[in-house]
This record gives structure tokens, sequence and C-alpha cells, in this order.
């Protein structure tokens, strides 16, 4: 493990999945919110006619010029696709799956071009496609870093005016924000943060780090400061443990293990995420219906004395469950214990009977009162 | 004579070109409509852990377990989404988003896992081999036909039948899904459907065009078909026939450049929406941008008859109702304002006499059209 630690080629993977994990993280949590998710995606796959241009002009394999090409034709796939929507009557899916398949097309084209060139360097492209994390170099590192920081500091510049036009739109453009170029901002950084992956994970699987660190984050808490903060926490902890994984592993590909690590850390948290998560929620409904249950014995138990007009009447349990439709028992048993109901005394060849205390008799007038006050 | 057709290796590679843009064009056109094109871009990728676990299973690339497994992905990616999207925590293009990378990344593992040095190696999976459809074919009929050409032949007629057949369901499920869902049409099992036949022509295309490639074909025909019509048999049409004209352009083009031949294909289905975006005949740029002009125009010269229907019996009239009252009052610049008489004068709705100008009756029934639009009916 610490000679793993050690070894250079997992030291330069696991810096970048730090980088990457942070940069779409905190991005993506905008995205998200915006119900821009597939954007993304969209954005990843314009990324690779850009990669062979950057690849094209440089003449080699050189990361700057890679990743400033990627950049480019992703931002003009995102321009294609505002252009779609506002222009023509194409809707957002649309609009998108035509920027991401037109950007792709062009990609192979151009990806087929250069391996028709005689080019020796031009077999790691392809790596960009799925990613390639064992090629990353300490050169690249500095590259993905400068990324990293240019794109957090305009998030941390722009924060307030990010926030609003990402909850409130039409309020930002009331007083006077300028929406659209804020948009163009926001969508320009989620291509920052995917041309960071493009090596690590590839243009296809780029989707997902972007959403789902966001998703994770949003299950735990409720505050824009805090869902970006962690779900910075979440990329980087999903990127360094694929990187583990895949360094440790029989030679698996890091990028669908970085993306699978994300992906698990959502389920728990859609599952998981205390108050929010559908576990609790479930948690929450069973004990409802618990409580709902008692209540409505006590009320049963309520009517039948006052029908009887004897406040200590014993009602046979097999009466209470016969009216009910269910099992009653578990419910007395925990109304016993609240000190409500008690057991009545009863002849040894009768069934079970209960009967309200005084405090039973309180608790049923306040039930009857709510229900009253529901009804009206 | 047919053998010699099917031997044909450009006229194979252009015809499976054309078969699965036709096909996904059927699909794809009703997931435009419904908003859910994306769910194709879902699908194609998410198929790849299908094909890979059908052909750890069955050592088979292709045929009908793989048709099935398709399906069955591709109906799993929707059902996992809609559940995430049911849950309430997850928004549905974030679900999306969070389902298909799952399940292509489980795909690629597996493929790293088990079939390292197989033919189906992740770079076939994205950019498809269309080229080399003519290497393998099937015996029919006395002919060798190219796989490809046989089995998107089916699955075209499949789709094609499935339209024909469900086309009253489909247009109501698609343009009001409540009304369907009201009148017993049970939309989601037609939208499951759909989604199905989409899966299923991914993974007969995706020897071709490779999993994203294909999405370009679901998308973009009916994209374009969608800027030019309003009717959806049309849309259909043209479609398919974009379809067709980009798998001929393609591959001409591919040919004279040396490049991925599925690739070019996609990209001329792009250049299709281009034209149609620019020059669509009512919702392309240009005829958007003739419409207002030819509105601003015509404003300009009913602004011109409000104004002299405004002064036509008042004292001000000799000073209001000149030409270089229109440089002054209406603020025109001079090539402007004498545009504008000279369209005013060539539709007979004014006449100039000296310096004056007069209306004529037509100038001054459009003037009154415009004031007091209510007059037109109260007098019949």
């Amino acid at each position: 493990m610490l000679e793993l630690l050690t070894d250079h080629t997992v030291q330069n993977v696991m810096v970048a999945a730090v980088f990457l994990g942070i940069t779409a993280g905190v991005l993506g949590s905008f995205a998200v919110l915006r119900q821009q998710s597939l954007l993304g995606d969209t954005l990843a796959h314009a990324a690779l006619p850009g990669v062979c241009l950057g690849f094209m002009i440089a003449g080699g394999r050189e990361l700057g010029a890679i990743l400033g090409g990627a950049l480019m034709t992703a931002i003009a796939a995102a321009l294609l696709m505002l252009l779609l929507t506002r222009r023509s009557r194409l809707k957002t899916d649309a609009a998108l799956g035509v920027a991401l398949s037109f950007s792709f097309a062009v990609g192979v084209v151009l990806l087929t071009h250069i391996q028709g060139t005689p080019n020796a360097s031009q077999g790691g492209l392809d790596s960009f496609l799925f990613g390639q994390a064992a090629a990353t170099l300490r050169s690249d590192l500095w590259v993905m870093g400068a990324i990293m920081i240019a794109a957090l500091a305009l998030v941390g510049v722009f924060w307030k005016e990010f926030k609003l036009v990402t909850f409130d739109p039409s309020f930002a453009g009331a007083i006077g924000l300028p929406v659209v170029l804020l948009d163009v901002a926001l969508t320009t950084m989620i291509a920052l943060a995917v041309v960071i992956g493009l090596q690590m994970v590839g243009v296809v699987l780029m989707a997902s780090m972007v959403i789902a660190p966001a998703v994770a984050a949003r299950q735990w808490v409720n505050r824009l400061e805090h869902m970006v903060l962690l779900a910075a926490a979440v990329g980087v902890v999903a990127g360094v443990a694929g990187a583990l994984a895949s360094a440790l592993g029989r030679n698996l590909a890091t990028g669908p293990l970085i993306v699978l690590a994300a992906s698990a850390i959502v389920l728990v948290s859609i599952l998981a995420a205390p108050g929010r998560g559908v576990l609790w929620e479930q948690l929450k409904r069973w004990r409802d219906r618990r409580a709902l249950r008692g209540r409505q014995v006590l009320a049963t138990l309520y009517e039948l004395a006052a029908h009887h007009r004897d406040p200590r009447f014993p009602a046979e349990i097999g009466a209470l469950d016969a009216y009910h439709g269910l099992h009653t028992q578990t419910a007395l048993e925990r109304l016993e214990r609240q000190g409500l109901v008690r057991r009545a005394s009863h002849m040894p060849d009768e069934d079970l009977h209960w009967t309200l205390t005084d405090r039973g008799h309180a608790a049923a007038r306040r039930v009857l009162a709510d229900v009253e006050a529901e009804a009206r | 004579m047919l053998q010699a057709a099917f031997s044909n290796i450009p006229a194979m590679i252009v015809l499976t070109g054309a078969l699965v843009g036709i096909a996904a064009s059927l699909v794809g056109t009703f997931l435009v409509l419904r908003r859910n094109a994306m769910l194709s871009d879902a699908i194609s990728h998410s198929i790849v852990f299908g094909i890979v676990v059908v052909w750890l299973l069955t050592h088979q690339q292709s045929g009908p377990v793989q048709i099935i497994g398709a399906a069955l992905t591709g109906l799993l990616t929707v059902f996992l989404t809609e559940l995430l999207v049911s849950s309430r925590k997850v928004k549905n293009d974030a679900a999306i988003g969070l389902v298909f990378p799952v399940l292509f990344a489980l795909g690629v593992l597996l493929l790293n896992l088990y079939a390292r040095d197989v033919h189906i190696d992740t770079h076939t999976v994205l950019l498809g081999e269309i080229g080399f459809v003519w290497l393998k074919t099937v015996g029919i009929f006395g002919l060798d036909v190219p796989q490809a050409v046989v089995w998107m032949s089916v699955i075209t007629l499949v789709n094609a039948a499935f339209v024909i057949f469900f086309f009253k369901e489909l247009k109501l499920t698609t343009f009001d899904p409540q009304l369907a869902q009201a009148l017993g049409f049970a939309p989601t099992v037609l939208f499951y459907a759909l989604l199905a036949l989409t899966s299923i022509t991914a993974v007969g295309a995706f020897d071709a065009v490779g999993a994203v490639l294909f999405i370009a074909f679901v998308i973009i025909p009916p994209a374009a078909a969608y800027l030019l019509t309003d009717r959806l048999v049309a849309m259909l049409v043209i479609a398919a026939l974009i379809a067709i004209a980009s798998s001929v352009g393609g591959y001409v083009l591919a040919v004279h450049l040396d490049v991925s031949i599925g690739g070019m294909m996609a990209v001329m289905t792009g250049a299709f929406l281009a034209v149609a975006f620019l020059f669509g005949p009512r919702y392309g740029l240009v005829a958007q941008a003739y419409r207002s002009w030819t509105q601003r125009y015509a404003d300009e010269v009913r602004a011109l008859v409000v104004h002299l229907y405004d002064h036509e019996d008042t004292a001000a009239r000799d000073e209001e109702n000149v030409t270089t009252a229109l440089r002054e009052h209406l603020s025109w610049a001079p090539h402007k304002a004498s545009a504008v008489l000279a369209r005013g004068l060539s539709q007979g709705l004014i006449l100039r006499e000296g310096k004056v100008l007069h209306l004529t009756n037509r100038g001054r029934d459009a003037a009154h059209d415009l004031l007091e639009p209510w007059r037109r009916y109260r007098t019949g």
C-alpha cells in the first residue's frame, strides 16, 4: 500500500483525481441545480473534435493544446445548443442531443483523418474516449491544476451572482444582472470541468462526474455553500477511491471505477441521507402509520365508553380487532406502555379486555378534537 | 444480377447507413416530439452493458439473443431512471445522467476483465465499422447478403410496422398524453415499446455506426424534419429522406476525404439540419428574418397612413401632411421617409398633389381599419 503511494504514476493519478473531483463537484452543483445535468454530457462528447484539432495544431500529443482545443469545441457546442433552443422550435433535449451527436461525429471524422496521416504519436488520442489515467504526466498536472484554480476563482468572484442566477433567474434579470452572460460563464466553466476530466475518465463517462457528486451532496445539505463543498469532497473521495482501486486491481480502467465509486456514493446518499433519504422516509411513514393506529384504537375505546356511559368500559380485544379489521394487540400494548390504557379484569374463560385510563380519556379527547379541527 | 448488387461494397455500405438512418429516425421522431431525445443517448450508451453481458454469456455478437438483451437493457435503463425520478430525490435530467454512465462503466469494466483481446473492443463500441459490413454475409434464397443489411432490414420493417399499426395511438400519446390516458390507450406501455424498439435499433446499428453516432441518426433527421413541417406523416417521411441522403452523401465524402464513413454520414445529417435551420420555409432563420422585415415595412406604411389620416381634416394639414414633416414629426431619416412614401404610393394608399399628401379611399379605409377595427364588423 505504502509502496503504491510512493509510485510516481499513482501519485500523478491521485493528484489528477483530486483536481477532477473538486472541479467537477463544485461546477456540477450549479449544473444539477439549474437542471442542466445533461449539459455536461453534451460538452464532454463535444470535446472530442477539439482534442483532435488541438492534436493537429500542436502536431503531437501535447496536453495544453489538446485541452485548449477541447475547451473551444465544448463551448462551441454549448453555443450551438443555445442557438438552437433560442432561434428554432427545437426543445432543450433535442438541442442537447443534436449538439452532442453532431460534435462527436465531427470528432470521429477528425480522429480518422489523423489516423490516416503518418504521425508516430497518434496512438494516444483514443485514450480520450475512455480516459487513460495512467498516462497522466507530472506536467499535465500543472495544466489541470491551473484550469481548476481558474474555475474555482471564477466561482469565488461571482459567487453571489451565480447563486442568484441558479435559484431565481428572473429576479436576477429584474435587478439588472447580465443573466445571459452569467449563463454563458457557468456553461463555460462546466466545459472547464469536462476538460480536466478528459484525461481521467474520458468523454463518455464525464457526464457522471458532473452529476453524481452534486446529486450525492444535495441529499445531505440544503445550503448551496455546503452543497458545493460536500460535492467537491464527494468528487475527491470518488476520484481517489477509483484511482486506488484501479492501481490495486487487475488493470481495470480508472474512469469507470471512479464513476462507479461516485455512483455508489449517490446510491447511499439517496437511501440514507438523514431526514431526506428514502430509508428515512420509509421509517417516518412506518412510525406515522403506527401512531395513527394507536390513535384510532384510542378513539374507538373512547366512543365505546361514551356509548355505554361507562368511562371504564372494558372492551373485548376480539371486538376491537373485528372493528378495525386488523390486529390491535400491539397497538394496545404500546398504548399501555404510554399509560393510556390498561388491561381490565376479566373472567378466565374470556378474551382479554382493555379499558381507558384517565390519561387515555384526555388523550382520546385530544385526538377527536384534532380530527374535528382537521375536518373543518 | 441481384447477387451483383449484394456484392457491391459501396452499395451495401450506403444501404446499411440508409437503413440505420430510417429505422432510427422512425423511433427518433417520436422521441424528439415527446421531448425525450436524450433517452436515446442514455440507451445507446447503456446498451454496451447489455451487449457485453450477452456476449459473455452466449458468445454471440449479434442475432436474436443480442436483440432481446438489448431490449432488456434499454428498458432497464429507462426503468432505473424512472425509479430515481419517482423517489423525488433527483430531477429527470440528472437521473438519466446518473444511470447510463453506471451501466456503461460496468460494460467497459467487464470488457476489461473478461474480454481483453476479443473483437468487441471499446473502440468499435463507440465508433462502429460500417466500412466492413460486407465482410460478414449470410445466405438468403441462395444469395450472399451482408448480415448487417439483413438485420437492419428486419429492424426497419419492424419499426415501420410499429409506427403504421399504432400510428393513431402514437400520435395521441405524443401530443396529448393525458387524453390518451383518459381514453385508456396505456401511454406508458406504448412509451416502453417505443424505447424497446429504440434499444433494438441501437444494437442492430451497433456494429455499423457504434453507440454514439447512433444518437445522431435518432435525433438529427427528425429534428431537421421538425423544422420543416407541422405534419407528423410529413415529418416521418422527411426524416427518412434526410437519413437516406445523409448516407449517400456521407459515403461519397468519406471516401473522397478518406475518413470514417459512419462519422461522415452523421456529420451529413447535421448539414441537413443546418440547412433546415437556416432555410426552412416557415421556421427557418431566413424565413423568420424575411417575415419580420416585411412586417416592419408594412408597419412603416401603416404609420404613414395613420399620420396622414390624423391630420386629414385639420388646420395643420398643410403643415403635417407634407414630405418634409415625415422627417421631423415621425423622425424618419430622409432615405427612409422617401422609401416609405414610395411604397405607400405604389400600393395606392396615398396620392401626391404638389407638396401635400392625400389619402386615397383605400388609404382611408386602411387607416380606419387600424384605428377603429370594430367598425368593420358593425357596418358590415
